[in-house]
């Protein structure tokens, strides 16, 4: 158990509801939705929304609860709980991918209509910034959105979207200059309901199953004007700041994902007879273990080094990537090493863990991979 | 509507219990503590009530001042007010627990009093009915729904292996059953706006009573866990025909049930 400096009384009060929200209205439901591919977005945002779970951060003008990083933190570790990562990754599109620049740069206009709806589970967002051609390489997006009049029309695709079969906006980054550099580039928030918006496939995925991912298609789609987030051309510039949030989600559900598969594994391992002794009295099982724990301890004071920071209104882009690069590659280690010490029964699919193992392969994928989280932090360390 | 919701903080029914070295209680570490699953029915009821009818939702809990966190969960659920009433070292059995929570409600307007039927840690199923005879009001026990009109109370009660209907004229006190309501979950602006609620604490001596009139009638002499269950027996045999034999003699010598 991590001792506690941060959290008072009434983060305990907020965890404990989202602990008990978790237990009663996510896990129950994970089996069918994993099989389906999908979980119900518009129901569980809904029902979330209306506990608040889903404003935490934002302003309480529009329907937020004003609440500082802590709280947040305090969700985004209960979330992990659910015993899967499609659904705490669809919620944290919601809350920390799809809407961090419509509360900090979007006009009045766009947090009245978008933001206060995505806040109230009204409306389920998502996050499209990746292209067919363009990954975690942002700056080679080819999607465009030409102005006509009071219009920007948009033609391209999207992939790998989270939440991308039910979004109804998507936060979506296009070009809207050919010239080079990063000033050519503008953030929209373009609404699913309008002429020109394809879902060209859904994708079948390795894992993360429950959530579903697709691929869209645009064919001059015309976005009006006063959906344009801020200033055009300065889009590429808020989504580095949104992605901040967004990669910052991934640590919790690195740490708290890791640390209730290791609560898995040893139960599971305190039970397994092996020649005539529980596994558990294996000393090298029990050393992995404590290495894993040490590993998660150290990532776990790290996230909160970076809300200290944020609360202190200091950039923590340095500490949040390497955080995401140490958390990916710490989910999966424990990810295989707790799938090797439940044996031939970690295979099943019946078992968390093989979902588990499944799931953690993205978290050093998504968001940024782990390369070029190492990249960001080689160019802030100045080589 | 003034309505009372009596509540229990009881220890997570998913939490491992282990008995203490006294032999008559149990081992505090490591317990998570909730509010009695019968009494979130009851905190549930009641706000239901007060949306249709107006009024204040008052909780009472009798308990150490850990309880209070019980009687937050509800105020964040939504109840107005609380009132916790921290027996200091007396142990209260049943009687007691009403006799204290008779003395707290008499001197308060009351239309309804809401309890759960049992508490899940002792399940003595005394407190509410103990309570209701100490204030000389109508007890209905085992609601799993209820209508109010003109100044009457008509419950649905669970009986075995059916359901009744009774009638009360207000103020009276009714005990949850589940299948009454779904309990919300309590919202994080509640759980903000519930800080700020009024939370008192209240003695045996503030209440005008003495420890010596409160003295349990009943005292935990062990605590025993469950036998364990003895894993089954496989009857082997070589044909349908000899396992059957065997099976019946072991019914007929071993089980003795036939």
């Amino acid at each position: 158990m991590s001792q506690n400096l941060y959290f008072t009384k009434e983060h305990e009060q907020v965890r404990t509801a989202l602990r008990d929200f978790v237990n009663k209205r996510i896990n129950p439901f994970v089996d069918e939705w994993e099989e389906k591919g999908a979980a119900p977005l518009h129901a569980l945002f809904k029902e979330m929304g209306e506990l608040g779970f889903l404003g935490i951060r934002y302003d309480e003008q529009y329907g937020g609860e004003g609440l500082d990083y802590w709280y947040e933190t305090v969700m985004l570790e209960e979330i992990a709980r659910a015993h899967c990562g499609g659904v705490p990754m669809a919620i944290a599109v919601q809350t920390n991918m799809a809407t961090p620049a419509i509360a900090e740069f979007g006009s009045e206009y766009l947090k009245e209509k978008y933001l206060r709806a995505a806040i109230r589970g009204e409306m389920v967002g998502a996050i499209a910034v990746t292209e067919p051609d363009a990954g975690s390489d942002v700056a080679a997006l080819r999607t465009f959105a030409r102005k006509e009049g009071d219009v920007y029309v948009l033609n391209g695709s999207k992939t790998y979207i989270t939440n991308g079969t039910q979004a109804d906006f998507l936060t979506l980054l296009a070009r809207t200059s050919e010239a080079p550099g990063y000033h050519s580039f503008s953030l929209f928030v373009v609404p699913t309901d309008l002429p020109g918006f394809k879902i060209s496939k859904k994708l079948d995925k390795l894992g993360m199953r429950s959530s579903d991912t697709a691929e869209l298609y645009f064919d001059d789609l015309r976005i009006p004007v006063e959906n344009l987030i801020g200033q055009e051309g300065e889009g590429f510039i808020y989504q580095m700041r949104q992605f901040q949030h967004e990669r910052f989600s991934a640590l919790p559900i690195c740490y708290i994902g890791a640390e209730e598969m290791i609560r898995e594994t040893v139960a599971y391992i305190k039970g397994r007879i092996v020649f005539g002794k529980p596994l558990i009295t294996k000393q090298v099982l029990r050393h992995r273990l404590v290495d894993w724990l040490s590993g998660i301890e150290c990532l776990r004071q790290l996230t909160y080094h970076i809300v200290r920071l944020k609360m202190a209104g200091q950039d923590a882009t340095r500490e949040i990537s390497m955080g995401k690069l140490v958390g990916g590659r710490l989910l999966n280690q424990v990810a295989d090493g707790c799938l090797q010490m439940h044996g031939g029964m970690g295979f099943m699919n019946e078992m968390r863990v093989s979902r588990f193992f499944r799931d953690a392969r993205l978290i050093a994928i998504g968001a940024g991979a782990s390369e070029v989280m190492s990249d960001i932090i080689a160019k802030l360390e100045g080589f | 509507m003034e309505i009372l919701v009596l509540l229990k903080q009881v220890p997570a029914t998913e939490s491992l219990i282990a008995i203490a070295n006294d032999r008559v209680s149990i081992k505090p570490d490591g317990l998570k503590y909730v509010m009695n699953p019968y009494d979130e029915l009851a905190v549930e009821e009641a706000l239901r009530i007060r949306e249709s009818q107006g009024g204040t939702v008052t909780i009472l809990s009798v308990g150490p001042a850990k309880a209070a966190e019980a009687i937050r969960t509800g105020l964040a659920m939504g109840a107005d007010k609380g009132i916790l009433i921290d027996p200091g070292n007396l142990t209260c059995d049943g009687l007691a627990t009403a006799k204290l929570l008779a003395a707290a409600i008499k001197p308060m307007t009351y239309d309804i009093i809401i309890a759960g039927h049992r508490a899940v840690d002792d399940d003595n199923f005394q407190v509410a009915t103990a309570l209701a005879e100490l204030l000389g009001i109508p007890n209905i026990s085992m609601v799993v729904k209820q209508t109010l009109a003109d100044g009457k109370i008509r419950c649905l009660c669970t009986v075995e292996g059916g359901t009744k209907e009774v009638e009360a004229t207000l103020p009276a006190l009714i005990a949850t059953q589940r299948g009454l309501n779904d309990p919300r979950y309590a919202s994080l602006p509640g759980i903000m706006k519930a800080k700020k609620k009024p939370l008192e604490t209240r003695s045996i001596a503030d209440l005008g009573l003495d420890a010596a009139g409160l003295q349990p009638l009943v005292t935990i002499k062990a605590l025993k866990m469950p036998v364990e269950r003895k894993g089954g027996r496989v009857i082997e045999g070589d044909s349908v025909a000899v396992k059957v034999a065997a099976l019946v003699k072991a019914l007929h010598e071993e089980a003795k049930v036939i």
